[in-house]
């Protein structure tokens, strides 16, 4: 009997043992998309130096891209393990405010610099760039130079566009239609339709394709042929510059309500708007710094398309008339 | 009377355990769609994007059958009129492959051959055509529906043309009858009656294709209702829509499946490979050419793609792939899932024989016992009605409020997945179970044994094959199977096809490849025990 009961000490004790030593190594969840987590990309990055400051793991979740990680999280409610979404941008923030499950943070943000000032109480910056058509100068002689031209251009060559349900370039796209068409978005729409290779569920899907030679334009940002010159050395994948001006995305990041480490979240956001975190950005996420760097930016971001006008829509706006827009979208593109 | 009355009240009980768990199953998910906010989903279904949706379900689903049988009627042709053909033994064997292979591992291969970097268009380039052409979109969904519907159907066919009786190729040929006549007379009378019955299958199987669509339909103006549905949940978390398209496919399948039960039943290719009549017409050149060019052209479609899995999964680091980490999780995933869904599936089967069974031991089976057993053969085919990604959808929404849905998603699949083997499972098991009772029901009765000591002694050995058979047949499908998990695939649930499309939908086709033969390697394994042990059990 003496020994049962030994024993059942020595295990409870083994128990809390292991429960402090589980205790000190805090893991803070972060749902993000697919292509911040890539080899090439911020995420390994990100963890290393997040974690030696902070005594934590750093558990990142990915999912297809922007628009797909507000949908995760709708679907899982209350219960998500996520602590922290990174990667949805300022289009979705309204809509990602009544769902009334993040939390502001509370932080001060005075060292974030994005065009337009943008700040808010729930969610972060932490890039942004603006969004264009990436062409192959290999495959291409006369890219568009309008959205116009994208739109009313030669059917045969092709582009991959996102898909707004699940992607934030994809949206960005449908809202950029939308600027420039207003009610005549539709008809441009069913146009453009011709010319789309296919629709990709994500931003890393599409510009695999491009990358592989499947199609020669794809949707993406200025910032993309950046990564082409500093890596690979090339000047083979270019931005075409649009006359119209071009829709800009700022990505940010917030605080989960029922995150079981919100301290060590809000650590983290702090964090994200440090160099620390800001220097990893263009070079691995390849879009623009929100914050202050600690150095220059590579020359290849000389080189990049600078657009003369810059489109945002107000997000109250997007949340209003998203549904119905991709509705719209639906219908036009559905369209045989 | 060969039951007694312990056992025949046993059968009946479990016959309607059976019933009813699965009926309750397909209709919690069905009351689920119905009732959530009815509203939403009448303003959703009679949307233009809906009715394009369906449009384009059933104009690429008559497509494909049209291009499918069409292009099978001259294959199975040719295959009757040559028993001799060099390797046609293999030939007949390659056409039942398809079948065993997972969809999104065909459509891999198909995208190695078809796609814009694959052999045909870097053959057309060559050729000076500039415009390659894509496998995005209807051609590529028609492409991949062919290659897997084409094989079925010449089988169904050959099986056809096999069972007309030897005289009457004698005799067409004692009385000097051209190729044409030979079709119109013999052949055609033939084929004519099966015709419409495996158009209807084919159809059926296009209408409600998932995989294929998902990967090849490259945009909103190539998507099926069932890829709709997955879109509207997992893209745009908008329920209403995807109740109203779930709806709108439970009417559709309904009335393909009624037309179905109307048309003739095309026989069990099973039995295609054995009996050859010898042939005497098709002797002229020209003839003998043609049906060459039929049999070749139909096997070079066949063969380039799973040449092709096999060529881009040796490229691939296959010792590393299969040490990953995710792989090792992924497998263990889809092994565990695989086993459930088999064992479930066979318990069931096994429970719905023993009622019918016992309803058709009794002397004089009352109308409702009668209707009970006909009820019960219908329950196994209940998912052909309710496709898994409604019974997903709906039980989606059941179990929605109770918390993670990622929690009940492995169980979850693995019943979808036992739904979805049940059909093929009881194809398998009942009539070998029905052939041993025969043979043995009198002995055992005669000698007294009953219950575990008849189980044990008389059952065991014999339906051990079948067993395993439909076992290996129920996993394979388990194994093979994208549609059930995709609605609840995460990262905490991966399986073996889950991260194959997930590689593949991130481009990491490398990865993709390697798994891809991998999977594709253990399902034709699982399926070719599958289809021996059934010959095995047909013919001993």
């Amino acid at each position: 009997m003496r020994n049962i009961i030994l024993s059942m000490f020595a295990a409870a004790a083994a128990l809390s043992l292991y429960t402090v030593a589980h205790a000190q190594d805090k893991t803070l969840t972060v749902y993000t998309y697919e292509s911040f987590l890539s080899d090439w990309g911020p995420g390994p990055k990100v963890k290393e130096a997040f974690e030696k400051t902070c005594a934590c793991n750093v558990k990142f979740v990915g999912v297809a891209d922007g628009v797909a990680l507000l949908t995760r999280l709708k679907l899982e409610g209350q219960d998500t393990d996520a602590d922290l979404a990174l990667g949805l941008d300022t289009n979705l923030v309204s809509e990602a405010k009544v769902t009334g499950l993040f939390d502001a943070h509370g932080l001060d943000l005075a060292a974030v610099k994005v065009p337009g000032s943008y700040s808010d109480d729930t969610f972060v910056p932490y890039d942004y760039g603006h969004f264009a058509v990436v062409y192959d100068t290999e495959a291409m002689k006369n890219p568009p130079k309008s959205l116009r031209e994208l739109v009313d251009g030669d059917p045969s060559q092709k582009i991959a566009i996102e898909d707004p349900r699940t992607s934030t370039p994809g949206l960005g796209l449908l809202l950029w239609v939308k600027s420039v068409y207003g009610d005549k978005a539709p008809e441009a729409w069913a146009k453009l339709k011709n010319r789309i290779l296919t629709v990709a569920p994500g931003w890393s899907e599409a510009y695999g394709l491009f990358t592989k030679g499947e199609v020669p334009m794809v949707f993406s940002y200025t910032t993309s042929p950046a990564y082409h010159m500093v890596e690979e050395k090339t000047e083979r994948y270019q931005a075409a510059s649009f006359a119209e001006g071009h829709y800009i995305q700022i990505e940010v990041a917030g605080i989960l309500k029922g995150a079981s480490e919100k301290e060590l979240a809000k650590e983290f956001l702090k964090f994200m708007v440090s160099p620390a975190f800001q220097d990893i950005i263009p070079t691995t996420n390849w879009m623009m710094p929100a914050a202050k760097i600690s150095g220059a930016l590579p020359d290849a971001f000389n080189k990049l398309v600078q657009p003369q006008k810059t489109f945002l829509m107000g997000s109250d706006e997007v949340a209003r008339n998203r549904q119905a827009w991709i509705d719209e979208w639906l219908t036009a593109m559905s369209m045989n | 009377m060969l039951l007694t009355r312990g056992e025949r009240r046993r059968g009946i009980a479990w016959g309607l355990m059976s019933f009813a768990s699965i009926a309750l199953f397909v209709a919690i998910a069905v009351v689920a769609l119905l009732s959530w906010d009815a509203d939403g989903a009448q303003s959703r279904l009679f949307t233009a994007y809906t009715w394009r949706i369906l449009r384009f379900t059933l104009w690429q689903a008559m497509l494909s059958t049209l291009l499918s049988v069409g292009l099978a009627l001259p294959v199975a042709l040719a295959l009757a009129r040559r028993p001799d053909f060099p390797c046609r033994t293999w030939i007949v064997r390659l056409l039942a492959l398809p079948m065993g292979l997972p969809v999104l591992i065909g459509a891999l291969g198909l995208i190695g051959i078809w796609g814009r970097q694959g052999l045909i268009n870097g053959l057309l380039l060559t050729l000076g055509l500039d415009q390659p052409i894509s496998i995005y979109g209807l051609s590529g969904i028609l492409l991949a529906h062919v290659f897997f519907n084409l094989p079925l159907a010449t089988r169904l066919l050959l099986a056809a043309l096999e069972r007309q009786p030897a005289e009457y190729w004698l005799l067409s040929a004692s009385l000097g009858m051209k190729p044409l006549s030979v079709f119109r007379f013999v052949e055609w009378p033939a084929v004519k009656n099966v015709i419409p019955g495996i158009g209807a299958l084919v159809f059926m199987l296009c209408a409600t294709s998932f995989t294929l669509v998902l990967l090849l339909g490259g945009g909103p103006a190539a998507t099926t209702l069932e890829v709709a549905i997955y879109q509207s949940l997992r893209f745009d978390f908008d329920p209403p829509r995807a109740v109203a398209l779930a709806l709108l496919q439970i009417v559709i399948t309904g009335v393909i499946l009624l037309g179905m039960a109307l048309l003739p039943t095309p026989d069990d290719p099973g039995a295609a490979s054995g009996r050859t009549s010898r042939r005497f017409d098709g002797q002229a050149l020209s003839v003998r050419l043609w049906d060459s060019f039929a049999i070749l052209a139909a096997t070079v479609f066949l063969i380039m793609p799973l040449a092709s899995i096999l060529a881009a999964g040796l490229r691939a680091n296959l010792w590393n792939l299969a040490s990953s980490a995710a792989f090792l999780t992924a497998a263990w995933t889809s092994f565990s899932i695989a086993l459930s869904a088999g064992m479930l599936t066979i318990v069931t089967a096994l429970a719905i024989i023993a009622g019918r069974e016992a309803v058709a031991d009794m002397k004089k089976p009352a109308a409702s016992a009668r209707g009970f057993a006909a009820m019960l053969a219908g329950t196994s085919s209940l998912v052909l009605l309710v496709p898994p990604v409604v019974l997903g959808t709906g039980w989606f929404l059941v179990l929605r409020p109770l918390g993670d849905v990622g929690r009940f998603a492995p169980l979850l699949v693995a019943v979808i997945n036992m739904l979805m083997a049940l059909p093929f499972v009881m194809r398998v098991l009942e009539p070998a179970i029905e052939t041993h009772r025969q043979r043995t029901a009198r002995l055992s009765a005669s000698l007294g044994l009953s219950g575990p000591s008849r189980l044990w002694h008389i059952d065991l050995p014999v339906l051990l094959k079948p067993l395993a058979t439909a076992l290996s047949f129920a996993m394979a499908l388990s194994l093979g199977d994208l549609g059930a998990v995709a609605l609840f695939g995460s990262n905490d649930l991966v399986t073996l096809p889950w991260l194959v499309y997930s590689r593949l939908s991130s481009y990491r086709t490398n990865d993709a490849d390697g798994l891809a033969l991998m999977l594709g390697i253990i399902c034709l394994l699982l399926t070719i025990l599958g289809t021996t042990g059934r010959r095995g059990a047909e013919n001993g």
